[in-house]
């Protein structure tokens, strides 16, 4: 028997209640068990949401295919990651509420509804749901100024730019008559005129705020030094792969008869990106902060991909997204781990002379770095080269040479971070790991390995969901 | 005598740019800053609706209703943040948002 394709979302957001309820009405703090009760309802939304048929629910406001299935398994597996990452961080940094993992629920909620988006209203609903539940998070730690200070950025900023894709979405309502995807896409591929054009760039710039796209990623810095390491960890993975998926899946689709309008700004907006990210980080004195630029650099990446406008770069796009979800929560959980004296650090400098103490995770931590630097033959390198390869294959030589040069650039910070841990002079003297960093470091850097022994899956999988969203 | 639909765009568009001015030339209070987030949801709205009407189409008017329910949401987040960073910092002046920097 094959599951309903609404029952992911149903279990998620039914589950998400009856959570908060047990966190309310519990008299002990429940924050630990809720938790587990989080993990276990994203697993079985995983695993039912693989399991759902192809459908288009609500007379055309609900969509699956294989290419939602896709997104959502990358957000699900960055928000179980993020959530195992929290459960022992949040509780010795004193903010283990129950109420992050019913957040997290909800955000996935939103995440998943706004990928599998067949109208304009449901892409708003799900994007703003998901908006709303990570406003909140970022501002975890409520007694943390800086904490404070990064939900306040990324409130501002968020709320901007979802007004922006709200002004988009009505402007292209006006011009081209609807919102429903399959009828625009019908109604844009006999061109358009300049209201429904300016539409699409609000809706653009909307979107580019959430993958923090430069030049609209001015909160990421802020958002993830400010924020928790275990809630960075979540902004890094499964919000990021939405809103790419969700980006992919409305130029393809509704707007996929405008590639020549959007195609240039994608390419802009790719090479500001790789760009900036790259420059920026060089002189960062923080991890985290390190790691945003590192964050932007890649969703420039990414959109190299979508901005040949075809099929195989969509492919790469997807496949690229894959790639940095496992980097990045791999990357985080080195980073949560990251404590001396009960106390969570998150200078570079103190990472001087892990390798002689801590000799496994300064290797695990040095696999990301190089993953992340695009060096063969771990993962990283792979997505980089589908992307170049498709960018070149489609003619874009400019942008794919920028990129290289850009990733050559940005090699030089990570491997100052390897560098720093291996060869300077220091006494870390990092608390032990607790098991659940411990555990996501481990799969994550298995992935990283090994990926090139089997990159088949993940490529064919990439390129069925491509081909069920451009068709 | 009927009003045509460009007046209605002109109208949103000019509140759409005293909205994005009110984020980013205002230098003194961040609830400033969420009565310009409101003014641009309600431009978005104003389009929403003059569209509905010409186009003689009732989803203008139903996305109306999700932008409002969803904007009085954003408010009560904004201010519940707005009011942990006051007991933080005992101060909303924008000037002050300034511990990361980079």
């Amino acid at each position: 028997m094959t599951p309903s394709p609404l029952l992911p979302a149903l279990i998620l957001g039914l589950g998400g209640m009856a959570l908060l309820l047990i966190g309310v009405l519990a008299k002990a703090n429940r924050a630990q068990g809720v938790t587990m009760g989080a993990i276990l309802l994203l697993l079985i939304a995983a695993g039912l949401s693989l399991l759902a048929p192809d459908a288009v629910l609500f007379s055309g406001l609900l969509k699956t295919s294989l290419f939602t299935r896709y997104a959502d398994t990358l957000i699900y597996l960055g928000a179980i990651a993020a959530l195992i990452l929290s459960v022992d961080f949040n509780q010795r940094e004193g903010i283990a509420r129950f109420e992050y993992p019913v957040l997290v629920l909800f955000a996935v909620l939103g995440m998943v509804v706004m990928v599998s988006a067949a109208d304009m209203m449901t892409l708003y609903v799900g994007f703003e749901l998901q908006s709303l539940a990570m406003y909140i998070t970022a501002a975890l730690a409520r007694d943390n100024p800086r904490s404070a200070e990064a939900g306040l950025k990324y409130f501002v900023l968020g709320a901007l730019a979802s007004g922006l894709l709200v002004y988009g979405i009505s402007l292209v309502y006006g011009f081209a008559g609807t919102t429903n995807f399959a009828a625009l896409a019908a109604v844009l591929r006999e061109g358009a005129g300049a209201g429904t054009v300016a539409g699409v760039v609000f809706v653009l710039v909307g979107l580019a705020f959430k993958i923090s796209a430069a030049p609209f990623h001015m909160w990421t810095p802020d958002v993830y030094e400010g924020a928790p390491s275990s809630v960075t960890a979540l902004f890094a993975t499964a919000p990021k792969a939405a809103a790419l998926a969700l980006l992919l899946s409305v130029m393809a689709g509704p707007f996929g008869g405008l590639v020549a309008q959007w195609q240039l700004l994608i390419q802009i907006l790719a090479i500001i990106s790789m760009a900036w990210g790259a420059l920026a980080a060089i002189g960062q004195s923080n991890i985290k902060r390190l790691l945003a630029y590192s964050s932007i650099s890649h969703m420039g990446y990414a959109l190299m991909g979508l901005a040949t406008g075809t099929l195989a770069g969509v492919q790469s796009s997807l496949v690229y997204v894959a790639i940095y979800v496992v980097m990045s929560f791999g990357c985080f959980a080195c980073v949560v781990a990251m404590r001396r004296n009960g106390r969570a650090v998150e200078r570079i400098s103190d990472l001087a002379g892990l390798a002689g103490e801590h000799p496994a995770y300064a290797f695990v931590f040095a696999v990301f770095m190089w993953a992340m630097a695009g060096i063969p033959p771990l993962s990283g390198f792979f997505a980089k080269l589908y992307v170049f390869a498709t960018a070149f294959n489609a003619g874009l030589d400019a942008l794919a040479i920028i990129g290289i040069v850009t990733s050559v650039i940005s090699a030089f910070y990570y491997l100052r971070v390897i560098k720093v841990m291996y060869f300077d002079q220091g006494q870390p003297q990092f608390d032990r790991t607790a098991a659940g960093p411990g555990f996501v470091m481990a799969v994550g850097a298995l992935v990283t390995i090994f990926f090139i022994i089997l990159p088949s899956p993940l490529v064919a999988a990439a390129g069925a969901a491509a081909k069920a969203l451009m068709g | 005598m009927t009003i045509p639909v460009s007046h209605y765009l002109v109208v949103s568009a000019m509140l759409l740019v005293i909205g994005v001015f009110g984020i980013f030339m205002n230098r003194k209070n961040v609830i400033v800053i969420m009565m310009s987030i409101e003014l641009i949801l309600l431009a978005a709205n104003l389009n929403f609706v003059a569209f509905s009407g010409v186009l003689h189409d009732m989803v203008g008017q139903v996305f109306t209703m999700f932008v409002l329910t969803v904007a009085a949401a954003e408010s009560a987040i904004g201010l519940a943040i707005l009011v942990i960073y006051f007991r933080n910092r005992g101060s909303i002046e924008v000037e002050d948002v300034t511990l990361m920097k980079g």
